[in-house]
């Protein structure tokens, strides 16, 4: 390793977001990629780890890499694992990481947590900004990791200030490669939506989320932001826009579609994150714009016509 | 969309899509803003609703050059008739005006958002969540918003009370105030006679979960409006006490009472 340049840990490392980061930062900084799932070779002068963040060997990375930077992109989504393997990795494990990182004096931490904190309620304002409560928890049991991750990133944040911890807020990360609900959504030629409901949205292309969180990275001004564009769709009209066809589930009385939902077993569509298709959870992304004069370069349109273009050119036997 | 575009040809008018490109009303690329308005939508609606307006309730407003073009405005008017018939009324009203026309948006009560189809058609017209953090959001990007401080206080209330201001609460002057917005008051008139109500059912809306239920008939009847809009009223952030925020909305009420009274003097029936 090149002991001139910068060693950064990036967590999530199978990810394709962990990827695009790793892609625009391997050039200046020598980079160990980890993941909790799965191993993957990434080139061979980046050194690539499957560990558990709650094993002992995990500890050894920081003792043998000097790191001066951690990129915790390893969160795992609410769609994947079981609740308790979710929690002892997305909350003990980030606690292990925080502490080695406070342990090995790591100079700075990115997280990358999401909007879903928020929680989808009917009497949610629009724009939320950072300061608004996480009531994501008071919904369902399957989001609460999402929330103590990120109240365990703030604990640490006014704990340890050396280690300079900056939590990003992400909107609904789409594009090529990303496996969360939304982009499978997307992707998909049915997508089931609640009738009569119709929630705005805010979408961020993989290459201007890559984009944010490498700047964020890279400009060291620790806090907590929301990162989405300054552009809102309702979902419906984002699954038109995507060459979707609409699957209308009764949502009322709200029993019903969770219901319909297990006995269908659609797992694209969770019945914890049902909310988020029924009610708005629109985020206030200005103060991370503007701190860190940032502008998207994807537009919504570029978004839904490249799911639109994946389906033409699936149909044709080309994808 | 293809619906949308498809009724945008048949129902909108050359005229009319030339006077809504004149509306000053920032939205995203694909024509929504965070609230959910949507232009589209907006367009096909207002294009109906001028008909409503013009022959169905003969729409009179005046003082309407009082609006300012741009800047953060809360428009103040008393609540009556059952349906948010006036706050629609006065929305298309500052929408249609030949100068500089605006979107004003009104604010609705918190259970709209709960029902299917109607919540969201609501938000594509401009409609938004009556809460503080929204209308704070708003003012501060510089909209116009319509306010009914007395709430259902004053859409629910019956036949016999017609005109009777009721209870004004405080939290549109605080708002002002906090957001150096224009207050404009507005004196509506014939909406208490669109749906006359005698009687609230209130058991039955304590089980359906409303905030009234009227004994009413079931049509809606053309009843003149008047809408008088009043001059400017501004008020500093001085860190007032709440007697004196109270005096503020004694101030706003008064006048409003006033525009109320010129209106039901202008009339010469009540259709």
């Amino acid at each position: 390793m090149d002991k001139t340049k910068p060693t950064i840990m990036i967590t999530g490392a199978a990810g394709a977001l962990a990827q695009q980061v790793i892609q625009r930062l391997r050039e200046n900084a020598n980079i160990v990629a980890v993941d909790f799932r799965e191993q993957v070779y990434l080139g061979d002068e980046i050194p690539s780890y499957c560990i558990d963040f709650n094993k002992r060997g995990f500890e050894d990375l920081f003792r043998k890499y000097n790191f001066t930077g951690v990129i915790h992109l390893g969160r795992i989504m609410s769609s994947q694992e079981t609740r308790m393997r979710r929690y002892n990795a997305n909350v003990l494990g980030a606690q292990k990481l925080f502490e080695f990182c406070h342990k090995y004096e790591v100079k700075q931490v990115l997280v990358l947590s999401t909007y879903h904190v928020y929680g989808a309620m009917p009497y949610n304002p629009a724009l939320i900004d950072e300061q608004a409560p996480l009531k994501a928890a008071e919904l369902t049991m399957d989001l609460i990791d999402s929330v103590e991750l990120e109240n365990l990133s703030t604990i640490y944040l006014w704990k340890y200030p050396d280690l300079n911890i900056t939590i990003l807020r992400a909107c609904n990360i789409v594009g090529p490669e990303v496996r969360n609900t939304i982009s499978k959504i997307l992707g998909s030629e049915y997508a089931p939506t609640l009738l009569g409901f119709s929630p705005i949205m805010q979408f961020i292309h993989i290459d201007d989320m890559a984009d944010a969180i490498v700047l964020a990275f890279q400009t060291i001004k620790p806090g907590i932001y929301n990162v989405a564009p300054d552009d809102w769709v309702s979902y419906q009209d984002a699954l038109l826009r995507s060459g979707c066809k609409r699957v209308q589930i009764p949502s009322i009385p709200p029993v019903l579609p969770k219901m319909i939902i297990k006995t269908f077993n659609l797992k694209k569509f969770p019945t914890y994150l049902v909310n988020y298709f029924k009610y708005p959870v629109v985020i206030d992304g200005r103060l991370f714009n503007k701190t860190y004069n940032f502008r998207p370069q994807k537009s919504l349109s570029d978004i839904f016509n490249y799911y639109k273009e994946r389906k033409l050119m699936q149909g044709k036997g080309e994808y | 969309m293809g619906i949308k575009s498809y009724l945008t040809r048949k129902l909108v008018s050359p005229e009319f899509e030339a006077h809504m490109s004149k509306v000053n009303k920032p939205v995203g690329t694909l024509g929504y803003d965070p609230w959910g308005y949507n232009t589209e939508t907006s367009k096909i609606v207002m294009s109906l609703f001028q008909h409503v307006y013009n022959t169905y309730f003969r729409v009179q407003a005046t003082g309407l050059e009082n609006i300012p073009a741009e800047g953060p405005v809360l428009i103040i008017g008393n609540h009556s008739g059952q349906l948010p018939i006036d706050g629609m009324l006065v929305a298309y009203s500052i929408a249609s005006r030949q100068e500089k026309p605006r979107m004003p948006r009104a604010m609705i009560e918190r259970f709209f958002p709960t029902v299917p189809l109607l919540g969201n058609f609501l938000n594509q017209l401009g409609a938004v969540l009556g809460d503080p953090v929204n209308c704070s959001k708003m003012l501060k990007n510089g909209e116009a918003v319509i306010v009914f401080p007395e709430g259902i206080r004053g859409s629910g209330k019956l036949y016999k009370d017609r005109y009777q201001l009721q209870r004004f609460g405080n939290g549109f002057l605080h708002l002002a105030m906090q957001n150096n917005a224009t207050i404009i008051p507005v004196g509506i008139v014939g909406c208490e006679e669109t749906i006359p109500a005698i009687a609230n059912i209130k058991p039955l809306a304590k089980m359906l979960g409303v905030p009234y239920v009227p004994v009413a008939l079931p049509v809606i009847f053309p009843a003149k409006v008047h809408l008088n809009f009043g001059k400017p009223m501004t008020y500093p952030n001085d860190n007032a006490t709440e007697d004196e925020v109270t005096g503020r909305v004694e101030e706003v009420k008064t006048v409003i009472r006033e525009l109320i009274d010129k209106g039901l003097q202008e009339r010469k029936g009540i259709f």
